[in-house]
């Protein structure tokens, strides 16, 4: 249970390196999460061959759902957006190296939804993008 | 008397768990749901290996004693909110069924587009939805009381909405959130003589402090047993018999009736009218062991040893440095401590507690609107009943330093 804070958990909490806006961008989406209110907006910027060339987030929430975001932001820049389009749930597991449990899933897979539904130009972040 | 709570906790057999090795539950979620002592559970266990049976319709000796269980608790429920009969407690399957009950019989036939329905920014999401519900179907019109910065209402602009005729009042009597309790008497007296019907969610004060229908003289009062030590799935809808009587039924089915023609139907009498089916009868009949506890208890002994334990509560919360309380003071609360901790969000503050078996809740508590009024999305919740402990408050203390030492 302790490893849910592993100290790098905190400290991408406490000290993100890609929060913020990007304007102008190519990408912008943002949803919450109903049940407990955390909120991730998420900004791209393409390059005309598909490629991430810069990104960032915003929001508040929980450790869990903000770190998660900086990591995933991080693990993208520089990524082609098809490469993007396939990550899941397993992905964001492997970043943050920790078990969860069903609820904090949700946490922890709302920027992830969030960055898919705008990669896909849906309307809304359905848990469907993040099976 | 003050309770003793060496043996009261004896009777809840859930708080001897331990969740991990060394590890042992320390409950403070009530609010969101209680434990169930042993004679609620030994009651519905006992009814289905003995007396089970449908009710109402037999006349085998199992169908007349399941039905004489089912309408004896109703008998105790009614005289545990001194309903002046038991015809008035109508059992539905919790709160938010029995507003939904009073919005779609009474409502659907009593209000009309431009009507006015006075509630108030401290709702539960379930006195709120079912008006919205109807105010897309039907063009009602909604207002609130406010929620001033020390969590209580604001009865001034409760006065000047009511200069408005409305025709709904609804309000819940203590909110689950800030602990508040609002002086339901006075603000059915102030809907009557505006002319308005009054309806009070009574989901947090049923379980908490003596409550007297014909004291307080609301029209609908709205309760559910599994925060009172009862099971959950049932719950009750206790009106005035006239308006009952004048309502057209709810659910449509069988019990509900008196008589049924291939092409028509006559009502049943109450409470009968508004529960259609086979009802939730072991539940039913939880709930009335549930009302015998407590009643057995005293509620004015259970309100008191809740007062001291909030009291307790909120004098150790606010000495933690970054914690802020939301809410009154303990004199004009119920059992419950709502708070944010600087920095921290309190889904993670829930989680490390949780890992000392502390149970608070995190997250809006169904009162979206009432966090982001004080610009919040989301507290942590410690709440407090009749078998809490100060030793459990110092657990809970202890933990939130914890928590504050790992986010350093
Ligand atoms: C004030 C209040 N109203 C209504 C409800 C809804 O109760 P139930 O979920 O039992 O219908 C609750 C439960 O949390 C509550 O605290």
């Amino acid at each position: 249970m302790d490893d849910l804070y592993r100290e790098v958990i905190i400290e991408h909490y406490k000290n993100p390196s890609y929060r913020g806006k990007l304007d102008p961008h190519d990408i912008s989406f943002a949803d919450n999460n109903p049940l407990c209110g955390d909120h991730i907006q998420i900004d791209l910027r393409v390059s005309t061959d598909g490629i991430v060339t810069d990104a960032r987030f915003d929001g508040h929430g929980c450790a869990i759902s903000q770190a998660s975001a900086d990591l995933l932001v991080e693990s993208i820049i520089g990524k082609p957006l098809e490469e993007v389009k396939k990550l899941n749930k397993q992905s964001i597991l492997d970043l943050l190296g920790i078990e969860l449990g069903p609820v904090r899933l949700k946490c922890a897979l709302l920027s992830l939804k969030v960055l898919k539904a705008g990669v896909y130009g849906l309307g809304e972040a359905g848990d469907d993008l993040v099976e | 008397m003050t309770l003793n709570l060496t043996e009261i906790r004896k009777d809840f057999p859930i708080l001897e768990r331990e969740l991990r090795a060394g590890v042992r539950l320390t409950y403070l979620d009530s609010t969101a749901t209680s434990q169930k002592p042993l004679s609620v559970i030994q009651a519905m266990d006992d009814f289905y290996r003995k007396s089970n049976a449908n009710i109402h319709r037999g006349v085998h000796t199992l169908a007349e004693e399941s039905t004489a269980m089912y309408e004896g608790a109703r008998e105790r429920i009614a005289t545990f909110i001194n309903a002046a009969s038991a015809r008035q407690v109508i059992y539905t399957r919790n709160t938010t069924e029995s507003i939904n009950l009073v919005a779609y019989s009474w409502a659907r036939a009593n209000l009309k587009q431009g009507d006015l329905v006075i509630l108030t920014e401290m709702e539960h999401h379930s006195n709120l939805v079912p008006w919205h519900m109807l105010q897309a179907e039907r063009g009602i019109e909604l207002d609130f009381i406010p929620v001033t910065e020390d969590g209580l209402l604001d009865l001034d602009v409760y006065k000047t909405l009511l200069s408005r005729s409305p025709k709904l009042v609804s309000f819940s009597h203590m909110s689950n959130v800030l602990g508040t309790i609002n002086p339901a008497a006075e603000m059915v007296r102030l809907a009557h003589e505006a002319g308005a019907i009054a309806l009070v969610d009574g989901a947090q004060s049923v379980p908490h402090l003596k409550v007297d229908m014909q004291a307080l003289d609301a029209d609908f009062y709205a309760f559910s047993a599994h925060k009172m030590c009862g099971p959950t799935g049932i719950g009750v809808l206790y009106g005035k018999a006239a308006l009952l009587e004048s309502m057209p039924p709810f659910l449509g089915g069988g019990d509900m009736i008196k008589e049924v023609k291939l092409r028509s139907f006559r009502a049943n009498s109450l409470p009968h009218k508004f529960e259609a089916g086979t009802p939730a009868i072991a539940e039913a009949i939880g709930f009335g062991a549930a009302v015998d506890y407590l009643t057995h208890l005293g509620m004015d002994n259970v309100a008191a040893h809740e007062h001291e334990i909030t009291e307790y509560a909120l004098d150790r919360l606010e000495e933690i440095p970054g914690v802020k309380v939301f809410g009154p003071s303990a004199d004009k609360k119920g059992g419950v401590a709502s708070f944010t901790l600087e920095g921290i969000h309190p889904h993670d503050v829930a989680q490390i507690l949780d890992r000392d078996g502390i149970a608070v809740r995190a997250g809006h508590h169904c009162a979206q609107p009432l966090h982001e009024k004080f610009g919040i999305p989301a507290t942590s919740r410690a709440s407090f009943y009749l078998y809490n402990t100060k030793e459990e408050v110092d657990l809970l203390v202890n933990g939130i330093y914890k928590v504050k030492k790992m986010f350093g």
